[in-house]
């Protein structure tokens, strides 16, 4: 997890905020870092993490979070940590091979995908419920916290022909349960193309969705590329929006910051005060 | 890094086999040593070279096994099909095993139109010698009298070269022998050859998509490129190339229409591809004619579900063909993604403006610097004048 991002946004992983429901957007910027430090922190935070890792493979997300301190595959063993892997599951809907009955849960992509997600729905319920997540365990497994998950990426279902419907209809489902009952996090990414005009009457989009989803979210980072233009030292800026009040009852503003990722972390800093500059 | 990364290994592996991947950090005690690949500087990936070794230094090094490049094709798909032959050319003289798709010429057209390696014996049977760094320069070079310590370094040049002795270089004026070219293995997917049946199904992949998708993973399974084989036999790696990919001949109305109806079919297919590619010993090229595709945030998302991307703008038959500023070239590169795997960061290329050119005995790939001369003489001072404060 990075340190910085941490004490801007005043969590750390003893005490943050729980019910939070956590919104990262990239436009024309790969925002993907960001779900990385939110996956080590809760997994440092001792929380029962389920991760819908539908972008890359389990080894990737391995091998990134090996280097901010933490182990997906201990976690995994643990059953503090429920990962889907979309790839894999994908290609075997793609492709049914005879003897397995596999995950149900992105069975969407072999009918028509405009159904719905309740599939993804079920499995994501069901991970979080299960045994060893706020009961004593009888087998001596671990006690872990409240439940979060993280998904990385809904754009990429939006890419599987999923309408922005559907997926707005999925957030809301898990922002319910989750949040509201479970009194845990949910943490999702989104990545926007850039659009020329939008389609009246379609309903599928990401500017629908994103738009959609930053009313439902309590914080949202947006992530974009700098407006001048590529700079090697400095990769983007990062603009964090709280929407709600915060507890102390002062309403804090939009701040930006700018950021350079790093090979084990990434530094935020304030406009104009990159170290290439000063 | 600070952690071990011995101890992830092995209990990765010792959970499931579904979690093994191509990504896995080769460390010293599994090192995999298959011909025509070396692994990475930067993060330990395996690597392959792309058959031009100006590509090869701006995607980092080379193509990492298990992800794909995207190619955006040129207007007339010259030279965009030109480095598909550079890539499978590069496969048949490292002999690993090819499979060439494509739905408008037969895969016999494109692998006949290999260009020739220079190289002194690509000896059928015999393992293939890495050729030397000090080959014969383009221009005749005496040896040095003088400074003759410098006799055996590299020469300084413009060109992006990368240092590594895993690529070769090609004459494009020669084709490639038919016995050199015989002794690959090549699987063929040739569109007209495989009817469409209706599938039951109302998946958003079109049948033309997920029968190639079905081959693809027919060859992997039974050559044993998967990385979850049985290490008894030695590995290879495949060479995926597939030709023009979401042009009308697949079927597919991507190019046709600005709100096509089939508009996830390639996007579903680049994902089960890429599911494919991560799960399996291969590496792939895809040229994609993204020039006729008017939906900019659907070429948006097909670069996001390719690993590697870079797009081919030819000055042939532009107005640009004619400015003086661009006579040496033959057309403008963009690279629009490079892969962040298994780290945090990007290596993204330090020059943003490249420029290309076919030459016979090397493609080249320059930053376009604005000369001097140019910038004085042309009688076109404002206009230079734009592009050079842009």
């Amino acid at each position: 997890m990075f340190t910085e991002l941490n004490s801007i946004l005043n969590t750390s992983p003893d005490s943050f905020t729980q019910g939070d429901f956590i919104l990262v957007s990239g436009r024309q910027s790969d925002a993907s870092f960001l779900i990385h430090h939110f996956l080590s922190f809760y997994l440092r935070a001792r929380c029962k993490v389920c991760f819908l890792g539908l972008v890359q493979s389990f080894s990737h997300y391995s091998a990134v979070c090996q280097r901010l301190g933490v182990s997906l595959a201990q976690a995994k063993e643990k059953r503090q940590l429920v990962f889907l892997e979309g790839l894999q599951e994908g290609l075997s809907v793609f492709i049914p091979q005879d003897d397995t009955t596999g995950n149900k849960a992105l069975s969407f992509l072999s009918r028509d995908p405009m159904v719905g997600l309740q599939n993804l729905y079920e499995f994501v319920r069901s991970s979080v419920s299960s045994p060893g997540g706020g009961e004593e365990g009888s087998d001596g497994s671990e006690q872990w916290g409240p439940p979060v998950l993280l998904v990385d990426d809904l754009s990429v279902l939006l890419s599987l022909g999923v309408s922005a419907r559907a997926v707005l209809d999925f957030s809301h489902y898990c922002r319910a349960s989750l949040c509201s009952q479970l009194q845990g996090n949910v943490v999702m990414l989104l990545h926007c193309e850039e659009e020329e005009e939008e389609d009246d009457g379609d309903d599928e989009g990401s500017e629908r969705l994103l738009k959609g989803l930053i009313h439902q979210c309590c914080l949202a980072l947006h992530v974009q590329g700098l407006p001048t233009g590529y700079c090697r030292d400095i990769h983007g800026q990062v603009e964090v929006c709280w929407r709600r009040r915060q507890g102390d009852g002062q309403h804090t503003q939009n701040k930006v910051f700018q950021y350079k990722v790093h090979d084990k972390g990434a530094s935020f800093f304030a406009r104009g005060t990159s170290s290439a500059v000063l | 890094m600070a952690a071990p990364v011995n101890s992830v290994v092995n209990s990765s592996a010792k959970c499931s086999s579904f979690n093994a991947t191509s990504f896995q950090k080769k460390t010293r005690s599994r090192l995999i040593s298959i011909p025509g690949t070396r692994p990475s500087v930067q993060n330990g990936q395996l690597l392959v070279s792309t058959g031009v070794t100006s590509l090869d230094y701006l995607l980092g090094g080379g193509l990492a096994v298990g992800t794909v490049l995207l190619i955006e094709e040129d207007r007339y798909d010259s030279y965009s099909r030109m480095i598909l032959k550079y890539f499978l050319a590069e496969g048949v003289v490292c002999r690993h095993e090819l499979f060439v798709a494509s739905a408008q010429h037969t895969p016999d057209d494109i692998l006949q139109e290999l260009p020739s390696p220079i190289l002194d014996d690509v000896a059928i049977h015999k393992p293939v010698e890495q050729p030397r760094l000090s080959h014969e320069p383009q221009d005749s070079l005496d040896a040095m009298k003088i400074a003759w310590r410098y006799q055996n370094l590299p020469k300084v040049q413009t060109a992006l070269a990368s240092s590594s002795r895993f690529g070769h270089y090609y004459d494009v004026s020669k084709m490639m022998e038919a016995e050199i070219r015989e002794a690959a293995k090549c699987h063929r997917f040739y569109l007209p050859e495989h009817p469409t049946q209706s599938s039951p199904t109302h998946s958003p992949m079109l049948e033309s998509y997920s029968a190639l998708l079905k081959s693809l993973r027919d060859v992997i399974q039974r050559e044993g490129f998967e990385v979850t084989a049985p290490m008894s036999k030695s590995r290879n790696i495949l060479r995926i190339g597939l030709h023009s990919l979401g042009s009308t001949l697949w079927g597919d109305d991507l190019c046709c229409h600005d709100n096509p109806r089939h508009g996830h079919a390639l996007t579903t297919f680049l994902y089960g591809l890429r599911a494919l590619l991560r799960s399996s010993l291969s590496v792939a090229v895809v040229t994609v004619p993204s020039h006729l595709i008017q939906n900019r945030a659907l070429m948006g998302r097909i670069t996001r579900l390719c690993d590697n991307a870079i797009a081919l703008e030819s000055f042939k038959g532009s107005e640009r063909e004619a400015n003086p500023l661009y006579k040496d070239y033959h057309g403008l590169l963009h690279v629009r993604q490079v892969p962040h795997l298994n780290c945090l960061a990007s290596q993204l290329p330090d020059h943003k403006d490249l420029a290309f050119k076919l030459k016979r005995k090397q493609f080249s790939i320059e930053p376009h610097f604005y000369s001097t001369d140019v910038f004085f003489l042309t009688s076109h001072m404002s206009f230079t004048l734009k592009q050079v404060l842009v």
